[in-house]
């Protein structure tokens, strides 16, 4: 006899699988995050390391695109200079909805140890901000971690967008 | 009366200063004490005017007049070796003497020496460009204009190299805060939403220990969530995390029920 049959009589009954749309969407969307190739600083270094065989981000269906078109996350990965802000914004108006941003380092959260008149102090000054990731560099686990807590929130709002609070804290 | 503060430097000074401390002078030679470097001021001084010509930690240190600086650097170049020009920069001395000293450190490959020329020039002026002598001038050029507002003639792309463009202000100078001016701390804000998003979006936060426990408008905790701007400091209500049953496979039960069977 066959180890693997399908056992119908067992929990639930029958294969058939009921859900929501919205745990549906939400299942779709939070294991293909696919974040945009897009580094700044030096957190951008463990951000590549993040992606590659030994922590592997693929397992999580998280996978690097070079273009904002194809990009459902932004990892802002360091410091963001008052000169750049401009282009980091116009990537991120570049995305498709729905969006999620996640803040990662010192830097990027708050200026981190740049308190100086050419570095964005936080950017949440510029975007919305879903995940700040602390740390100086964090370390690729840890950027796993947040990606995973992202895959959290995702799951807990609605797949309707315009539904979630974010919205308003979009500023424009 | 609010408190005087002198506006010709907002640099940072140190918070205590020892009363008896006494700033360590480097000690300098005469020119002639080294051969080489003689002989090249020598050469140097027939074309030149030089106000002050001294040696200090193996290097000699040339002042000469700001209109006489490409003259001054090509005859060291062409003349005495210093086939290479590796810094040059500005220093403001505007408060106390109300100019630049600019400076341009050289490098002989051949004979091993080194040889910074000073120049100092009045704020106002321009200053002339060594681009045809050496090509590393281009880029420090651009800086010297970028970050001290002191004007290079005849460089061959005078602009900005590290601030954008549209900067107000010369971040070197003395009277420039580290902080930025009003221009500096609104510049991303006015570039990409205009100057009527400044009420919404706050003034930079330039206190890195600031944590604002309640603030529900930009932070929520997962596990936690509440409304957008909710009250929270009485407390919130926990909101377990809930994971879709449906589609959440249970790996170790399978494993369990394959042992049951053996």
């Amino acid at each position: 006899m066959a180890q693997h049959q399908v056992n119908y009589a067992s929990a639930g009954g029958l294969p058939v699988a009921l859900t929501t749309v919205d745990h549906l969407l939400n299942w779709g969307r939070s294991n293909s995050l696919w974040p945009l190739t897009y580094g700044l600083a030096c957190c951008a270094i463990e951000m590549m390391a993040s992606g590659d065989s030994r922590y592997d981000f693929d397992r999580f269906g998280t996978i690097f695109r070079a273009s904002p078109r194809q990009a459902d996350v932004m990892i802002l990965a360091g410091t963001l200079s008052k000169k750049h802000a401009e282009f980091a914004r116009r990537l991120y108006d570049q995305m498709t909805e729905p969006k999620w941003v996640i803040s990662m380092g010192s830097c990027a959260n708050t200026g981190g140890m740049f308190n100086t008149y050419a570095t964005v102090q936080g950017v949440d000054r510029i975007i919305p901000v879903d995940i700040y990731l602390p740390g100086c560099a964090p370390r690729p686990e840890t950027l796993q971690y947040a990606l995973m807590m992202l895959q959290t929130k995702i799951r807990r709002e609605s797949a309707n967008m315009k539904k979630n609070t974010k919205q308003n804290l979009r500023l424009l | 009366m609010r408190k005087y503060t002198p506006k010709d430097s907002v640099q940072a000074k140190a918070y205590y200063t020892d009363r008896f401390h006494v700033v360590p002078s480097v000690p300098t030679q005469d020119v002639s004490t080294d051969e080489v470097f003689a002989k090249q001021l020598e050469v140097l001084s027939s074309k030149v005017d030089i106000k002050s010509a001294y040696i200090q930690i193996e290097q000699m240190r040339v002042e000469i007049d700001h209109k006489d600086n490409f003259k001054a650097i090509e005859i060291l170049k062409n003349e005495c070796g210093y086939a290479m020009m590796s810094e040059m920069s500005a220093v403001d001395y505007l408060a106390q003497d109300g100019e630049f000293e600019v400076f341009y450190q050289l490098l002989n490959l051949e004979e091993r020496k080194r040889v910074r020329v000073v120049c100092r020039i009045p704020q106002g002026l321009a200053i002339e460009s060594i681009v045809p002598l050496y090509k590393s001038a281009n880029f420090a050029e651009r800086e010297l204009f970028d970050m001290f507002g002191l004007v290079v003639n005849n460089h061959p792309f005078l602009k900005r190299i590290l601030m954008p463009d549209d900067w107000e202000g010369h971040p070197l100078l003395k009277t420039y805060p580290l902080h930025g001016d009003e221009f500096a701390s609104w510049y991303e804000v006015d570039k990409i939403f205009g100057k009527e998003a400044r009420e919404a979006i706050g003034p930079e936060n330039r206190d890195p220990a600031k944590i604002d426990r309640y603030d529900t408008k930009r932070f929520s905790r997962v596990g936690r969530e509440v409304p957008f701007g909710a009250d929270i400091s009485e407390g919130e209500p926990d909101t377990p995390i809930e994971y879709s049953q449906t589609l959440l496979v249970d790996y170790n039960a399978s494993q369990t029920q394959l042992k049951d069977r053996k």
